[in-house]
């Protein structure tokens, strides 16, 4: 089990059901990683599968949206490799909409 | 709407960092950020004075402003524009450019996107102290975007929108006396611009897209942006770490308007070599026409009252409203001549259907059985 914080900003709510934060409890056995709460997010919680593509391109975070991991930029943090501990927060920025 | 911060988790376990972690500017804070311009890993009081500086360089190395100067920031309660605002009037007060800033936002008229982003501009009104100004679709032309979609459909919505809202800019400027207006175009759009031109082969519009400052000869209204050469990744991020209040929903007639454009291509460029941005834009910058081979701007300088297409005419007046115009009659009274035709001769009393079209069509979208 590891408790995660997710926040979708700029707009990605849109894709997670219109909540901008959701406090989760996901089972796991060992490490679990980014890219294991990527799919987590993927299979759980995009109800409509077209908009998977606003989400998640080639296998990893689409360009445009910035990941952040405890408020640090992810790319400082191992990106898909970090490993999760409890009550880290993970957000996702979209920069994709007009300014 | 309310509006309520995200999270602030910074260092929220007091875990040890290691060096590697460590602020290669201050060196001892622990970095939250990779700059995109050079890779270079940051903290964040670091990352707000290099953000900041490098604007204020932009701005004196361009003479952007003299002192004294009234300008317009135009707002639309986005990131960018929001941003610039918050950094604008800072930089106005630390540096002393002795400057006038109003805000100056359009209202498209469009229900359900429009009236909540200009609700974001009220509040950072107030948030910044600064005064406001809104015109309208309604007010100038006797149309909304909402009742403009539903006559000439959705399809070429953004030009329409596009169109009036640059005329709207300048009008509202010049209603107030000010002859200068900034705006938050930011490095990536920049460069996307210069992209599209390429792919397009719009030789004219190629050498003029770079440019910090643009004015038509015989306007009144220069425009400027001083977020040139500021990635939009930075804007972002310095609106998340100063927890600025700003408006992120996509226009709800432009769903899908960024995919498959110079900005998907963009994005995918980035994410291979973030520096890419900034060497569009180099490029653009250094991408001259030889004499020889500048056919439109021979034409447009010999006969200033060509029409043809492919010329830019500059410092003549549309025949309608006056406005500045490369042709007899503007784009926008073009523009308004096909609408007025295509209006629906009698309409419903208080008849509401045409307000929030694209709210209703949105909802209609996520129905299914």
């Amino acid at each position: 089990m590891v408790k995660v914080k997710v926040e979708f900003l700029g707009g990605l709510d849109v894709v997670f059901d219109k909540q901008r934060t959701y406090d989760l409890d996901i089972p796991s056995e060992g490490e679990f990683t980014v890219k294991d709460l990527l799919d987590y997010l993927v299979t759980n919680m995009i109800k409509n599968p077209k908009d998977v593509e606003m989400f998640i391109e080639d296998g990893t975070v689409r360009p445009g949206i910035i990941t952040l991991i405890n408020d640090a930029d992810w790319e400082l943090e191992g990106e898909l490799e970090y490993v999760i501990e409890d009550g880290d927060i993970v957000s996702f920025t979209s920069t994709l909409h007009g300014g | 709407m309310s509006w309520a911060p995200p999270s602030d988790p910074i260092n929220n376990k007091n875990k040890p960092v290691k060096i590697s972690q460590l602020c290669e500017l201050c060196h001892c804070r622990k970095a939250i950020l990779k700059r995109p311009k050079n890779l270079q890993k940051v903290c964040k009081e670091c990352f707000f004075y290099v953000f900041e500086t490098e604007i204020h360089n932009t701005i004196v190395t361009n003479n952007l402003f003299h002192p004294g100067e009234k300008v317009a920031v135009g707002a639309s309660g986005g990131k960018d524009s929001t941003v610039l605002a918050h950094i604008m009037k800072l930089l106005n007060e630390r540096y002393n450019y002795g400057l006038d800033i109003t805000l100056l936002s359009v209202d498209e008229g469009i229900v359900g996107y429009r009236d909540d982003s200009l609700a974001t501009v009220k509040r950072n009104q107030k948030q910044y102290g600064l005064p406001l100004e809104i015109v309208s679709f309604k007010e100038l032309y006797n149309w909304t975007m909402d009742e403009i979609v539903a006559t000439a459909g959705i399809r070429n919505s953004c030009t329409y929108c596009g169109v009036f809202r640059r005329q709207s800019l300048d009008r509202g400027a010049q209603k107030l006396g000010i002859h200068h207006v900034i705006t938050g175009h930011n490095a990536d759009d920049m460069a996307e611009t210069v992209l599209m031109n390429i792919l397009r082969g719009d030789v004219a519009r190629l050498e003029k897209s770079t440019s910090i400052i643009t004015q038509s000869s015989g306007s009144p209204i220069k425009r400027s942006k001083p977020f040139k050469y500021s990635y939009q990744k930075e804007i972002v991020l310095y609106a998340h770490y100063k927890k600025l209040d700003y408006f992120s929903t996509e226009c709800t007639y432009a769903p899908e308007a960024f995919r498959g454009t110079a900005r998907e291509l963009m994005k995918n460029l980035e994410a291979v070599r973030p520096s890419c941005i900034i060497d569009i834009i180099h490029s653009g910058e250094n991408l001259v026409l030889k004499d020889s081979e500048q056919p439109f701007k021979k034409a447009a300088s010999a006969n200033t009252t060509s029409t043809s297409k492919n010329t830019f005419v500059d410092g003549n007046r549309c025949e309608r409203c006056n406005y500045l115009s490369s042709n007899k009659i503007c784009k926008a009274c073009m523009l308004l001549e096909g609408l007025e035709k295509n209006r629906a001769a009698i309409t419903l009393e208080r008849d509401s259907s045409v307000d929030g079209a694209a709210r209703v069509m949105r909802t209609l979208e996520h129905l299914s059985f």
